[in-house]
């Protein structure tokens, strides 16, 4: 065991720190998830891409750095802790390119990544259904043969899908073959948004924004070319990806170890406000943080060993969604009155109320816990 | 960076867990209760005395094994699933590193490493769990030293305890102890501080054990115990006491290690981490025993089986450590933040 960083990793670190330093936003861009706030945001990632800075971990060749596992992380605590902005090309980048990497051709990586890096091309998940939600192998859009077309014609309806309306392209799950059972009949598909017969509907999140949209897809023709792994194994893929979704690539410790130091921040500044109840709530939140981040240590030092989180990554998924709640609830007990007024803490926590829906609900990960990490018996 | 154990440590551990799982059965850990055979325990001292557990952090120059408080964490997790009754942290991770550094004045470290002496310690109330079937007791006394005495040179009384195995002593002179009792340590305050952390993270690493002991009890029980035509390990309400009880022990566990890494190195967060280490550690561990009971029902509240052996031994490790307060405020005021100074509720 050695916890001492790497002085390679040190130096990537200072490197990292001096580039956002000097390039991000002097002010708080408005909400991603508004038309006019994502435009803005496309404006930083591109940015970010130029400066070599938009996908550290990926190869050279696709637009990263060839950076390790290390990097990745200390990068992402540089990025939090900078109060650089969300991402909103993280769809596409944490949860479609894993699946590329891992299943995609030589063609559709070259197609596909340097213009996802670039936030050229703008990714949302289509997964879920009005009718498949936690029960996603419920779902019912289904792609019919075009033999003739050599591609696949998609009808259907997804729904909930974060930043549809602003997008340029959706990867979801088609059912291929009604006959087969549930998860066995779905194909992984790429769709572009304007292609005929796609119409979008942007609506109203919890927390105001347009975040959510619908995607009605009537005969939209999709070439073999934008079908990721074999048909019929949709689900295998998937799977994949929500590994990626629920444990390190979407929520990295650096964005809560950066909220738990602001918060203390807070704390310091509001010390009218600070009962000892208070300060508990600060310290174990902060405390949180800190365990995300050693757990995560251990874990990736166990994925470079070739044990790969698998199931346990619904471990961090319960974790930083719940931490994430926590982390906010305690900041508007600081702030009093003014927790009502919008700002950044009081948005923080209408968001972080989404962390243990999105991603699979945590009841969903408990049970998963619960069966494949404790071997207790499915019901 | 890489935050795994070595293959030594992988090795020391397997090896204490083989011999625990051998020597300490629960079989074992109830002869600690009162009215029980003490033979098998000390068996069980002998025999991690011979793998040098005792002495592991005593140096190589006085008999030792020079481990650090990162070796111990593993081999001390394993005393924790195993309940062991006796004193094995308190020596092995606390007096014999700082009677090593106090420079053995009484001469008794060569005891230590041979296993013929145990050593208990002193906790706040004048409490000495495991003092019953201790050769010495520490009793530190800060800021500027501690000392060490045989339990006929102070006066004590023996007290029945929660967890019957603890066989605690009670320190009843007054003062406490005596003048020119035993063998005086001088030792510096830093190492006084250095000592108590030590024993914190002991208590931290038997507790994340004992969650992991009592976890695997009830995974067994449930999966087999049915009702409504069903293993209850099938509820869902069920089940998710029990994922929550592994989230906790997988967090702690990590934060325990961190902690034992910063005294082994000598950071300045020694303090922040150890307790950042016990806050998990505890609340896990009590998390796991309140999920363990429930979900056992009845037969988990019988003495007869054995999840109370390792349930009682975390609420009395709990209770002989600092406390919660002391480590959410010594965590806070290393984080940076002022004191509480706010009345309770707020301004209104
Ligand atoms: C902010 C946000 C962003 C999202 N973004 C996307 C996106 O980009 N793309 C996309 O495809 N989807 C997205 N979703 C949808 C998300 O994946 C689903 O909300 C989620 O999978 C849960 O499905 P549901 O909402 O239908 O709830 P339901 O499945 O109807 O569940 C309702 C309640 O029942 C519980 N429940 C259901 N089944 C079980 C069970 N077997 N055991 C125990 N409890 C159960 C759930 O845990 C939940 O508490 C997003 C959701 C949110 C909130």
């Amino acid at each position: 065991m050695d916890l001492r960083p790497d002085p390679a990793d040190e130096q990537f670190r200072a490197e990292a720190r001096d580039w956002l330093r000097a390039h991000r936003p002097s002010r708080p861009l408005p909400s991603g998830d508004t038309r006019a706030g994502f435009a803005a945001h496309l404006e930083w990632e591109r940015t970010l891409h130029d400066g070599g800075w938009s996908v550290v971990s990926w190869p050279r060749r696709y637009g990263g750095r060839d950076a390790s596992l290390w990097q990745w992380l200390i990068f992402e605590e540089e990025y939090a802790a900078a109060g650089a902005p969300q991402r909103v090309t993280q769809n596409g980048i944490f949860l479609l390119a894993p699946t590329l990497f891992e299943f995609g051709t030589d063609e559709q990586r070259d197609r596909i990544l340097p213009a996802m890096a670039a936030a050229r091309q703008l990714w949302c998940q289509g997964w879920s259904e009005p009718g498949a939600g936690s029960d996603l192998a419920a779902l019912t859009s289904r792609a019919v043969r075009d033999d003739a077309a050599g591609g696949w014609r998609l009808t259907g309806h997804k729904t909930w899908t974060t930043r549809g309306a602003f997008c340029t392209h959706l990867f979801g799950l088609f059912r291929t073959d009604p006959q087969q059972q549930r998860h066995r009949g779905l194909t992984y598909f790429l769709v572009p948004l304007d292609a005929p017969g796609v119409t979008v509907r942007g609506f109203g999140r919890f927390d105001g924004d347009e975040g959510f949209a619908d995607v009605y897809l009537d005969d939209v023709f999709v070439p073999d070319a934008d079908v990721i792994g074999e048909v019929g194994a949709g689900w295998r893929v998937a799977m994949a990806t929500t590994g990626s979704e629920r444990g390190l690539t979407l929520r990295p410790p650096g964005r809560f170890t950066a909220a738990a130091a602001r918060l203390v921040q807070l704390a310091g500044d509001r010390p009218d406000r600070l009962t000892g109840r208070l300060r508990e709530q600060v310290v174990r939140a902060w405390l949180g943080a800190r365990a995300y981040h050693l757990f995560t240590l251990a874990q990736v030092t166990r994925m470079l060993d070739g044990d790969p989180p698998g199931a346990a990554a619904s471990l961090n998924k319960i974790h930083w969604s719940e931490l994430d709640i926590a982390l906010h609830r305690t900041a508007l007990e600081l702030l009093g009155p003014d927790a009502e007024v919008d700002a950044e803490w009081t948005r923080g926590f209408q968001f972080s109320l989404a962390g243990p829906i999105y991603a699979g609900t945590n009841e969903i990960q408990r049970g998963i816990v619960a069966e494949r990490l404790l071997g207790l018996p499915r019901r | 960076m890489w935050f795994a154990l070595t293959d030594e440590q992988a090795t020391l551990r397997d090896a204490v867990d083989d011999l625990l799982t051998a020597e300490c059965p629960p079989a074992v850990v109830r002869a600690g209760w009162p009215g029980g055979d003490p033979a098998p325990l000390d068996r069980l001292w002998t025999a991690l005395a011979e793998m040098g557990l005792l002495a592991a952090a005593v140096p190589e120059s006085a008999g030792g094994l020079g481990l650090t408080e990162v070796d111990l964490v593993p081999p001390l997790t394993a005393a924790g699933y195993a309940a062991v009754p006796l004193p094995v942290a308190e020596t092995a991770a606390v007096a014999g590193p700082l009677l090593a550094a106090a420079g053995d004045p009484g001469g008794q470290l060569a005891a230590l490493v041979e296993g013929r002496c145990r050593i208990a310690v002193a906790g706040p109330g004048g409490l000495v769990p495991y003092g019953q079937r201790a050769d010495l007791l520490l009793i530190l006394t800060p800021p500027d030293g501690a000392r060490l005495v045989r339990p006929d040179e102070v006066a004590t009384t023996p007290v029945p305890t929660m967890d019957g195995s603890r066989a605690a002593l009670r320190l009843t002179g007054d003062p406490v102890i005596g003048p020119s009792a035993g063998t005086r340590l001088d030792v510096p305050a830093h190492l006084l501080a250095l000592t108590a952390d030590r024993a914190t993270l002991a208590a931290s690493a038997q507790l994340v054990g004992l969650g992991r002991r009592m976890l695997d009890l009830t995974v067994a029980h449930v999966g087999t115990r049915r009702q409504f035509g069903a293993p209850v390990g099938s509820f869902q309400a069920v089940q998710h006491q029990l994922a929550d009880a592994l989230l906790g022990l997988e967090l702690a566990a990590p934060a325990v290690l961190a902690a034992s890494w910063a005294a082994a190195t000598g950071a300045d967060s020694r303090p922040a981490d150890v307790s950042a280490g016990y806050l998990l550690a505890a609340d896990a561990a009590e998390r796991t025993a309140r999920a363990a009971l429930q979900c056992h029902g009845a037969i988990g509240y019988t003495t007869e089986y054995d999840l109370h052996l390792y349930a009682k031994r975390v609420w009395a490790i709990v209770a002989a450590a600092a406390g919660t307060d002391h480590h959410l405020d010594r965590l806070g005021t290393a984080i940076g933040l002022p004191a509480a100074t706010a009345e309770q509720g707020g301004r209104p």
